[in-house]
């Protein structure tokens, strides 16, 4: 694939070379490039490649639990047991009881995970859109409401967890506004909700924060016309700051959701560990983590980490989230479309381009 | 970046993941261990600088303790290694050396509810009984230190659950404390009444380690048993499923209060404190605090301690504390020795009574007529703990009290009744203690 653009300006090829220099300009800036980033890569290798080459490995093993009939003493190291950490779900299913009936525990806290991520992320966006356009006006003590939203996205979880927990505790402020007894700390549907609100509370300032540096890209001559044509309020909202919000807004919604996918500190510092109806898949990767089987913890893991990657390319494809923002990739993305249209149109072998700098669209 | 590269990237991942596994599948290990905590051929006599490990020494009396030891042992000295205040971290820290085989942690305050775990991994050095005597503690205590009839730490501290009650509501009354759950219910339904708001008892039945101590409480005072002394799981029993239906009930009839299901100790203290329920299951701790006069606690002067009532006797408590053991690994194991047996002798007890409010592991302590006044439920808590039972000794001991707890909080909460809680916790443990 590398040779296919090679041909195009084969006159300043030195003819004794057999892969032959891509474009004039970009002359050895490949391999800078690649020199200058490669501590960073290097890095990346070793924080994020190498611990999950290990995990895959952990995967697939699992420790000798069982102690000796006669001694009682449990024998060292660990036996490879395939898939097994993963089938067991299916093989050995550890029934428990959630919201979703009587089902295994990794399942049930993949449903529980995928429930909290749609709620949340969706009242989090109408939450988030709406602090954002109250942030954009020009009033009367803006910066102390600006601060104001933005508290709670600078406290630690693991502390609004905890404050949280008094606020739901059966004695608490939630209670006593609405004159109930709800038991929110116990291990109900109840306690879902809990955690649901106690996550709007600190990350929709997240989605208002990222919403309110797209809407201040805007020029307000936009809304001018638009006001010059009649447009009323819902109009231009729907029209305008919508569509040309959207770029920053998918990119706050995309890290919402995988930051929900893997949420742990909040029901565990709330609600607490072993309940069903907040515990996430985290949550389960830490307790077996903590009974000594790395094997099942990996695997698990390993499960959350698929399902994020699932999930994170759904986004890009289908929204279209932009989360490099690099305007050369986007251009050569559109140069290529353009390209495709016109070697369809000339029925001949595409060259698709690398770079805007040189490699018009013409040239063949 | 081409898309070349990134296939060529991708193939270069697969292939490295490819060669990793290979590489495992290899190296498979499945060697038994030549068990490191066997009694034979430790030097017992080897001396030198050693550590102690502990979590957070939140009452401040080991910067004392140790100072008195190394003044005395000047090449002998005890350097004090604080681990995290949260026991599961305490757990995993001492797990990761044990793992390593790292004797960086000589000697180590092991949780009760630990011990048969860190002996089965041969964690822990086996304790010759010729060299360490047990004689004159307190044998449950000395039982939770034992794994497979062998000795593996000595105790540290020991505790045991107490019932606190209304005495100023009771001599009212006319009432003496109760020994029975029929006369609890009984003292509430005379006393009741009269005090508007206040419900009748309460434990600690929020979903974590204090509910495996409050339903075994309940389980082992009805007659019943979690395990068999022969390790064989028996929560099926008529008697262990009245226990867990006595819970029930009381969650039902509103003996207990609806909200207790998410207390711990803290909120069940404060609830008793504040003069909202008449009986109160809790440990030592709870004495000092609800007795204190700056106005933080409404009962000061007018409750009093008994053993904890059971269905038909007084109840059996479950049997809280420490062990201290010295790590396999350690260099140095003839100090350690002789560190442990120094903080198990009477002295250091008495120490980590006055300062920290630790209950004692030695018998004859709890008659000491001196302590007794000092600590008013001192002699009370004797009782408690020479009854008390350890909780079951198991060595995935987190997987049974997690399981222990599944069942007993679904019953608490109504998902299941208590025969099918049991029933199903029964098929659980014979699983997990195969």
């Amino acid at each position: 694939m590398s040779q296919g653009a090679a041909t195009t300006i084969a006159g300043n090829t030195p003819p004794f070379t057999e892969k032959r220099k891509k474009n004039l300009l970009s002359d050895g800036q490949g391999t800078l490039a690649g020199f200058l980033i490669s501590p960073t890569m290097l890095v990346i290798l070793f924080v994020v490649g190498i611990p999950i080459l290990l995990s895959l490995r952990e995967s697939v093993f699992r420790k000798f639990t069982t102690p000796d009939p006669t001694t009682g003493m449990i024998p060292e190291g660990e036996s490879f047991v395939g898939l097994q950490n993963f089938t067991d779900i299916f093989a050995h299913p550890q029934a428990v009881d959630g919201a979703w009936g009587n089902i295994d525990r990794l399942i049930n806290s993949f449903l529980n995970v995928t429930f909290f991520t749609i709620i949340c992320v969706a009242i989090e966006t109408v939450i988030g859109v709406a602090m954002a356009l109250i942030m954009a006006r020009a009033f009367r003590g803006k910066g102390f409401v600006r601060a104001a939203i933005l508290v709670p996205w600078a406290i630690p979880t693991i502390v609004s967890a905890r404050m949280w927990g008094l606020i739901f505790d059966a004695d608490g402020v939630m209670n006593k506004i609405l004159g109930q007894q709800i038991l929110w700390l116990a291990d109900n549907s109840y306690s879902q909700w809990a955690v649901i609100i106690a996550d709007t509370w600190k990350t929709a300032p997240f989605i208002g924060l990222l919403t309110l540096a797209g809407l201040q890209t805007i020029p307000s001559d936009v809304y001018e016309a638009a006001r010059v044509d009649g447009a009323n309020a819902w109009q231009q909202f729907v029209r305008i700051t919508l569509p040309m919000v959207k770029p920053a807004l998918v990119v706050a919604v995309l890290f919402r959701t995988l930051d929900t996918m893997r949420m742990f500190d909040l029901p565990w510092g709330m609600i607490g560990q072993g309940k069903y109806y907040v515990e996430t898949i985290s949550m389960f990767a830490y307790i077996e983590n903590n009974q000594l089987r790395y094997g099942t913890a990996a695997a698990y893991s390993l499960v959350l980490f698929a399902y994020i990657v699932l999930v994170a390319f759904i986004f890009i494809r289908l929204l279209g989230a932009d989360v490099i923002g690099d305007e050369e990739t986007r251009a050569i993305t559109e140069q290529r479309k353009r390209q495709k249209a016109l070697a369809k149109a000339e029925n001949r072998k595409i060259k698709l381009a690398k770079t805007t700098i040189t490699s018009g669209e013409f040239q063949s | 970046m081409t898309h070349a590269r990134t296939t060529r990237r991708v193939l270069a991942a697969v292939a490295s993941v490819g060669a990793v596994l290979i590489t495992a599948a290899c190296s498979s290990s499945s060697t038994p261990s030549g068990s490191a905590a066997a009694g034979g051929g430790v030097n017992w006599d080897e001396r030198g600088p050693i550590t102690y490990a502990q979590g957070k020494d939140t009452a401040g009396v080991w910067a004392g303790v140790l100072k008195e030891w190394n003044d005395a042992h000047p090449n002998e000295q005890v350097t004090l290694i604080e681990l995290s205040p949260e026991a599961d971290q305490q757990r995993a820290d001492m797990i990761k050396r044990g793992q390593a085989k790292s004797g960086e942690f000589s000697v180590m305050s092991v949780d009760v509810v630990w011990t048969a775990e860190f002996a089965a991994n041969g964690w822990l050095q086996e304790l010759p009984k010729d060299k360490f005597p047990t004689d004159g503690m307190l044998a449950s205590a000395v039982d939770a230190a034992s794994y497979f009839g062998k000795l593996y730490a000595y105790p540290q501290s020991s505790d045991g659950a107490l019932l606190y009650y209304r005495s100023d509501l009771l001599d009212k009354a006319g009432l003496k404390p109760p020994t029975t759950w029929d006369e609890m219910q009984a003292a509430c339904d005379k006393v009741l009444p009269t005090q508007k708001g206040m419900s009748c008892y309460s434990g600690q039945f929020q979903k974590y380690e204090g509910l495996t101590c409050n339903v075994a409480e309940a389980v082992n005072s009805a007659g019943g048993e979690f395990i068999t002394a022969d390790g064989k799981p028996a929560v099926n029993s008529a008697e262990a499923v009245a226990g867990l239906t006595w819970m029930v009930d009381g969650f039902k009839s509103g003996m207990i209060p609806k909200e207790a299901i998410t207390w711990k100790e803290e909120e069940s203290r404060q609830a008793f404190q504040d003069g909202k329920i008449l009986f109160l299951r809790n440990w030592p701790y709870v004495y000092n605090l609800a007795s204190k006069t700056d106005g933080s606690s409404k009962v000061a002067g007018k409750f009093g301690v008994s053993p904890i009532p059971g269905k038909t006797g007084p109840g059996v408590s479950t049997l809280g504390g420490h062990n201290i053991g010295i790590s396999a690994f350690a260099k140095n194991k003839g100090t350690a020795g002789d560190f442990i047996k120094w903080i198990a002798s009477e002295a250091q007890q008495k120490t980590f009574l006055l300062k920290g409010s630790l209950a004692p592991i030695l018998e004859s302590m709890y008659a000491d007529a001196d302590l007794n006044k000092e600590f008013g439920y001192l002699s009370t808590l004797g009782e408690s703990i020479k009854n008390a039972q350890a909780r079951p000794k198991a060595v995935r001991y987190g997987d049974v009290t997690s399981a222990i707890q599944d069942a007993t909080y679904a019953a608490l909460q109504g998902q299941q009744t208590p025969t099918d809680a049991f029933n199903g916790l029964q098929t659980k443990l014979e699983d997990l203690l195969k």
